[in-house]
Formats: C-alpha cells, structure tokens, sequence
C-alpha cells in the first residue's frame, strides 16, 4: 500500500508536468486548428534558461530558495513566451490559409532547427544541477517499513500547477483576452467582425502556452536536474499523446490526459517494467483513440456544413 | 444628405470573372437600401468587398467619418472595418456555437471592454472601471434581448436556439457592435412567411430607432418591398436599376433579369 501511494505521488508529479506542455498544444490546437509540433522544444528551451538563471543566480551569491524559484520561473516564462510569439509571427503566421500540410511540417522542421540551435549554443553535452531544494516530508510508513516521501519539490509541482490552472481557467472564462480566444477558436471571421484582433489573439495564445511549457521546463531541471538538447522531443511527444488523451481542444482534457500518462507511467515503471514505460503509455492512446476518438472530456467533432 | 457610404466604379475580377463590374451607389444614413437581383449578380461579393473579406480589383469604397473626413474602405483587413462601425451578417448562422446567448452580445461589444480592461489586466483584478464597463455592456445586451424575447434564454448556448431566433439573435448581436451600417445577406433566409414579417418589422425599427443605415441583400421581396427606402438592382455585376420601392416594381429592365426577356426584345 505504501510503495502505491509513493508511486501515486510520483506520477501526479510527473503527470502535472505532461499536463502543463498539454495545455499548449490544446490551446493553439483549439484556436488555429494545427498542433505546433515545435512546442515541446519550447519546454527544452524553457528548462535552459531555467538551468543559465539557476548558475547565474547562485554564482551571484545570492542563497534565497524561494526568491530563486520566483526569478528563474519568470525568466523561463519570459524567453519561452518570446521565443512562442516569434515562432507564431515569424512561421505559422504567413502560412495561415495554407493547406494544412504545411504549417505542420514547417512546425517539424522548426522543431529541428531549435533543437540544433541548442546544441550549437549549449552544446551537446547532458547538463546536471545539483538538487536545489533537497528535503521533504515522511507522510505515512508502510507495514514493511516503507517509507512514503514527499519532496519539498513535489509540493512546488502540485502548488504551481493548481495555481497556473486556477490563473488560466480565470483568464479564458472571466476575463476579455479569454473571451475573444474562445470567440476566434469558435469562429475566426465572425470573431474579426465583432472588433476582436484575431491575429493579436493567436499571438497570446501562443504566448501563454509557450510560457506553461517553459514552467514545465523549469520544473524538470529541478525535479530531475538533468537536461540536454533533446528533451524536448520525448516530451512534446507525450505532451502530445496527453492532449489527444484528454481530449484536443479541451483544456482540463489537457491536465487530465497528463495525469493520466504520468500515473501510467509511474505505475508501469514500479510494477512491471521500466524499461516498457512508454509502450504502456502508447498503447493507453491506441486504446483511447479506439474506444473514445474525441478523448476522455473532447466534444465529438462535427464538421461544419 | 450626405451618404454614408460612397460606393464608386467597384470592380471585383477573379481571374478571368468580372462579378462587379463598375457599380456606383450611395448609401444613406438611417435609411434601407436593399441589393437585389438574380443569384450570381455578385451582391454577396460586393458585400466581402465592403467588409473586406475581398480587395476589389477596382474602384473605391468610402466610409464617412468625423466632419467632412471620409474614409477608404477597399484596403483596409476586417477587423479595421468592423471598428470603424460596419457589421454584417452572413448567409448561414455564424453564432458561436458553445458560448451563451448573452456572451454572443458581449463578444460584440469586445471592443469597448477590451480598452476598459487595459487588455484584460484591469478585468482580472476586477477594478471599478472595468466593472462598470462589463455592467454596462451587460446591460445593453439584456436590452436587446428583450427587444427579440429572448431574455429568459440569456444563459443556455447560442446553438440551443430555434433557428429562427439564432437569426434574430445574429442581428442584435451585429448591433451590438454599435455600427454606423449594418450589412445584413439574406436574413429572412428559411424564415416561414410570419417569421419574415416579423423581422422586417425589426429590422425597420431598429434602423429607425437608432438611426442605422441597413444594406440589405434578400430574395423574398415582400420584405424587400416593404421595408426598403431605396433599391439597387444588379444583374451579372453590373447595376442595371436603383430607385424607390415603386420605381423598381415597375422598371423593365428589372423585370427582364428576373422573369427573361421574350426572344425578340433581345436586340
């Protein structure tokens, strides 16, 4: 029962990070209809600019934990957003309107260019990062003596992660922005006639996404302390598989798809095998695209006449 | 009176296609003009060119602005145009589907609540002025649908409506926009005969009411003939009439476009 929960606590761990890479796919999915390809090198660009922020914060002398965590997570968020807008308005923009085979690719290609870029500027090498916040809590001992933990870096995770979902939802159903996304992903040119800045809309949108991932990015280097160029592959791959599992568009689809797959993952990992971790978590997707092609919380889609 | 809305030598080619070929009209402030003619004459094509959907290959398109200042319509993106007080209306339903009734009204009014909302800042931390702003944008919004009766429907999705109150919903919605001209491509389309009395009835008071210029393009003519102040007629993209009610009925270059001409009339 003991060694269950700790694996509970791991996969939601896990899962909160799948689900905040989720979030962006979902998001430019829902308001341009294409799946930007690219983005999980935006969360490899993000756990970067985390790691440069960590080693220039600590070589400045300065010891505060939480003051850290509060800069790096804003300096993450600020570069990723940019490098989302710039990727918006420099290659997806001028291919709106073309076939969809396009943007897609371009987005593939993207992927690569940015994943090289890194290499060339950062090199090949995996960067390591000592644990920052070491520590945590014992919560409960099993009946064998196992002792369940929870780190003092999970809680971040779970806390993060419910405060940006609290701070989305709020955005997309109470405020202006939101409204106007909701309107342009409904209906873009009736949105445009009713005043609404189409263009400006898709701007934020990937801005916001990108800036989520960049908070998943940080929150890898951190949790793990291991990062290289190519992370951002395997990750934007199951970020993906998690937004097709919660449902494409459907933005607690995005989260619950990423719990999902993290749980999947950490309980195959514990009690099967690790090294088949993945294949559990592709096959749940055959699965789900099987018996539910919208999604677990996805709306079936209707085409327009 | 100066018109509201200057159409001059508007020519739309694609490619080898002439579908508006030098039309010039006026449209005038508070009144109803009506673009009639038979499908294909290019009336929905002159109506992306003035939103601007389409560029026209020719001509202008001017919008009158503040004091003697008129403004170029034909280069402009759509959203510009929007903003500057021209809504429309399309052939099918565009509502948005999943949003309520009464969020249709406010995304009409995203403008207004946008500077309000300093981009949105303002309306996250909930200070008075945007407050005050989305009270009043609200407000206008529940006026309007009173005026069509769809109060108590405010809060269930657009796509839940009858069809024939998605129409009427469209409308007020495009007024909500606080437009200067209201563009509206066959409203009373898949309307039963009652229904379409009852909108021209809206329709003429609202423009009445709120002193609006409507264009109107519509195949049913009881509508046509008894709400519009003046009416352009095309055929094949060009005008071939314009006039009052009366005028038109009787004019016979309209009557050959829409009943043909005899075979030895043709010339």
């Amino acid at each position: 029962m003991a060694y269950f929960i700790q694996q509970l606590i791991n996969g939601l761990t896990l899962g909160a990070i799948y689900g905040l890479i989720a979030i962006g796919y979902t998001m430019v999915y829902g308001i341009i209809g294409m799946i930007n390809f690219a983005h999980g090198e935006i969360y490899m660009i993000g756990a970067f600019v985390a790691l440069i922020a960590v080693l220039a914060f600590t070589s400045a002398g300065i010891a505060s934990i939480p003051l850290l965590l509060i800069v790096v997570i804003v300096a993450a968020m600020v570069v990723a957003g940019l490098y989302g807008w710039a990727i918006e308005r420099l290659i997806y923009r001028p291919l709106r309107g073309a076939p969809r085979l396009a943007p897609l690719i371009s987005a593939i290609g993207l992927s690569i260019f940015l994943q090289q870029y890194v290499q060339l500027t950062q090199g090949g090498r995996v960067k390591t990062l000592p644990p920052l916040m070491p520590g945590g809590f014992t919560l409960m001992r099993g009946d064998d003596g196992f002792a369940v933990g929870i780190s003092n870096f999970q809680i971040v995770v779970f806390v993060l992660t419910v405060v940006l979902m609290a701070g989305l939802t709020l955005i997309i159903n109470r405020t202006e922005l939101g409204r106007a996304q909701r309107a342009a992903a409904s209906d873009p040119v009736m949105a445009a006639l009713c005043g609404i800045d189409v263009d400006r809309t898709i701007s934020v949108t990937f801005v916001i996404g990108a800036a989520l991932a960049a908070v998943a990015g940080v929150m890898v280097v951190l949790y793990y302390g291991v990062i290289d160029f190519f992370i951002g592959f395997l990750a934007g791959l199951k970020a993906f598989t998690a937004a097709v599992l919660g449902g494409v568009g459907s933005l607690p689809g995005a989260l619950l798809g990423g719990l999902v797959l993290g749980l999947v993952e950490s309980f195959w990992s514990a009690y099967a095998d690790a090294a088949y971790k993945d294949v559990a978590a592709y096959a749940i997707l055959v699965l789900v695209l099987i018996f539910r092609p919208s999604g677990l919380l996805g709306r079936p889609e209707i085409e327009k006449v | 009176m100066t018109a509201l809305l200057v159409i001059e030598e508007l020519t739309m080619r694609f490619g080898g296609l002439v579908a508006i070929d030098a039309v010039s009209f006026d449209v005038q402030p508070a009144a109803i003009t009506a673009l009639i003619g038979p499908n294909g004459a290019g009336k929905t094509t002159l109506f992306n060119c003035i939103t601007g959907f389409y560029r026209p290959t020719a001509g202008s398109i001017r919008l009158a602005g503040d004091g003697d200042r008129t403004i170029e319509l034909a280069r402009l993106p759509g959203h510009r145009i929007a903003r500057l007080g021209v809504a429309r209306t399309f052939q099918n339903i565009r509502l948005f589907a999943k949003m309520t009734v009464l969020e249709n009204l406010l995304v009409a009014q995203h403008a207004e609540l946008m500077r309000a909302s300093a981009f949105s800042i303002a309306g996250l931390l909930g200070l008075p002025s945007y407050r005050r702003a989305e009270a009043n944008a609200i407000n206008k919004g529940r006026y309007w649908l009173d005026r069509i009766g769809l109060l108590d429907r405010a809060n269930d999705p657009a796509d839940t409506l009858p069809y024939g109150q998605q129409r009427r919903l469209e409308i007020v919605r495009a007024i909500c926009t606080n437009p200067t001209l209201l563009c509206l491509d066959e409203p009373a389309a898949g309307l039963n005969p009652r229904e379409s009395a009852d909108l021209a009835a809206l329709i003429r008071a609202i423009s009445t009411e709120q002193g609006l210029a409507v264009l109107l393009i519509e195949h049913d003519m009881s509508v046509v003939m008894e709400i519009s102040d003046h009416i352009v007629v095309l055929d094949y993209g060009r005008k071939i009439a314009e006039g009052s009610p009366t005028t038109i009925r009787q004019n016979k270059a309209v009557i050959a476009a829409y009943l043909g001409e005899p075979e030895d009339a043709v010339a």
